[in-house]
């Protein structure tokens, strides 16, 4: 079962803080969009710090971020 | 190639060094005329354009500051090359209006934004340690309401044209400096004749530094505000590696051209009434903590579309107009009658206000 975080229009930090949340929850894949090329640097590079992998699809002008552990 | 510059930009590498351009091109604006220790302030030049469009009448603090115009450009260009330019609006506006007329009341209570407080610090200011701390302080209240679920909403995409506002106003503003035109005799547009807004750097150089500025912040996202607030939110030292690296970097470079005189009284445009200095700067960090982004941040943000960020600066520049026609903005220490400034009894009272309606924002605005 996929985890869906839905972080389109929050600007920086709300992604990372709903991202994190969801990875604290320990569910693993979660799948985060976000609108802009700022969230998806920050979320990237708070999940990777978290240990984290992470893929990035863009899809038209959003991107889906695929998180595993 | 376009890929491979954002993740430059976005590495600690490339944060450390807009940090340092900026360190560098601070205090070569402030030799090449701006006022001393505010070689840039965004907060002081919103506020001096505040004034030369007459909404507010101090007359030392009146000149349009092509710096602010570039920094929304700058960002604006950046944001179209790098197919980043996103109009979008809708999140809280009158919130983010409000936040941005008290986070400029407060900096005006420290005479000046955080940018400025790290170049009052890297030119000797001691006085910007109190300010440092309060912003310090206030942006850490301001996580707490972040971990506590505080947001603004979503915003939405949007029409094209409400991205462009805020850079075509900025092109306006370009045009009216150039060409200063008087509308009546005895009103607006006014530039000092004296005091700091008499102060400044030829055009073009003020416009070419703002243009880097704002290219590189928009692409690195330089943020003060955020630099405190990742290290206190979540441990990430990304941003304050570049406010870090602009902190040394001024201050070496003031130490080249001689700008550095250590001590608090009698400081450049900044006074020694410590409490103030300190609440001034915890309502501003509280303030931008709450909006997202430093004042500087809020430009370049404006400048790629964000309408939000847009509706900040204009409540900023407000924020400056009351700031002045009320009083409450500080008065420097006079070296001359060896008196220490400060800010009026109005002064302290809407520092207060602002911290009461933040405290209030931040309450009662949680998301589900």
């Amino acid at each position: 079962m996929t985890k869906k975080v839905d972080a389109r229009g929050f600007s920086c930090p709300q992604p990372v803080i709903m991202t994190r949340r969801a990875i604290e929850e320990g569910q693993f894949p979660i799948e985060v969009l976000v609108e802009t090329v700022t969230s998806r640097e920050n979320v990237r590079r708070a999940s990777e710090k978290l240990g984290c992998q992470v893929e990035v699809e863009e899809m038209g002008d959003e991107f889906k971020l695929t998180i595993t552990k | 190639m376009s890929e491979k510059f954002t993740r430059f930009f976005a590495s600690r590498q490339g944060i450390v060094l807009a940090g340092a351009v900026i360190g560098v091109l601070a205090p070569l604006l402030q030799k090449a005329g701006n006022p001393k220790n505010m070689g840039i302030c965004v907060a002081c030049f919103e506020r001096d354009i505040a004034g030369a469009l007459g909404l507010h009448r101090a007359a030392v603090v009146q000149y349009i500051r092509p710096e602010i115009i570039a920094f929304v450009l700058g960002a604006t260009i950046a944001a179209l090359l790098f197919r980043e330019f996103k109009p979008r609006a809708g999140s809280a506006p009158i919130v983010r209006f409000i936040l941005g007329m008290f986070a400029m009341i407060g900096a005006l209570a420290f005479l000046g934004c955080p940018w400025r407080a790290l170049l009052r610090l890297a030119g000797g200011d001691l006085n910007a340690i109190l300010g440092l701390a309060g912003f310090v302080a206030g942006v850490t209240i301001g996580v707490q309401f972040l971990k506590a679920g505080y947001n603004l909403g979503r915003s939405n995409k949007t029409y094209t044209t409400i991205g462009w506002i805020m850079p075509i106003i900025m092109i306006g503003l370009l045009l009216l400096r150039i060409f200063a035109p008087k509308f009546s005799e005895g009103g607006a547009i006014f530039f000092s004749e004296q005091g700091p807004g008499s102060l400044h750097a030829p055009l073009l150089i003020s416009l070419g530094a703002g243009l880097v500025i704002g290219f590189l912040a928009q692409r690195t996202r330089f943020c003060t505000m955020g630099s405190i607030r990742d290290v206190v939110l979540m441990g990430d030292t990304h941003l304050i590696s570049g406010v870090g690296a602009l902190l040394v970097v001024a201050f070496l470079t003031n130490l080249i051209l001689g700008q550095v005189h250590f001590g608090f009284f009698g400081q450049p445009v900044a006074h020694s009434s410590h409490l103030w200095n300190f609440l001034g700067m915890v309502l501003a960090g509280l303030a931008f903590a709450l909006a997202g982004g430093c004042p500087g941040r809020q430009l370049f943000l404006s400048g790629e579309g964000d309408g939000d960020a847009s509706v900040f600066v204009l409540g900023m520049i407000t924020g400056a107009a009351f700031a002045h026609n009320f009083a409450l903005a500080g008065t420097p220490d006079s070296v001359a009658n060896g008196t220490v400034g400060g800010i009026s009894p109005y002064g302290m009272a809407a520092v207060i206000l602002g911290l009461v309606v933040c405290l209030i924002i931040g309450l009662t605005m949680r998301g589900k």
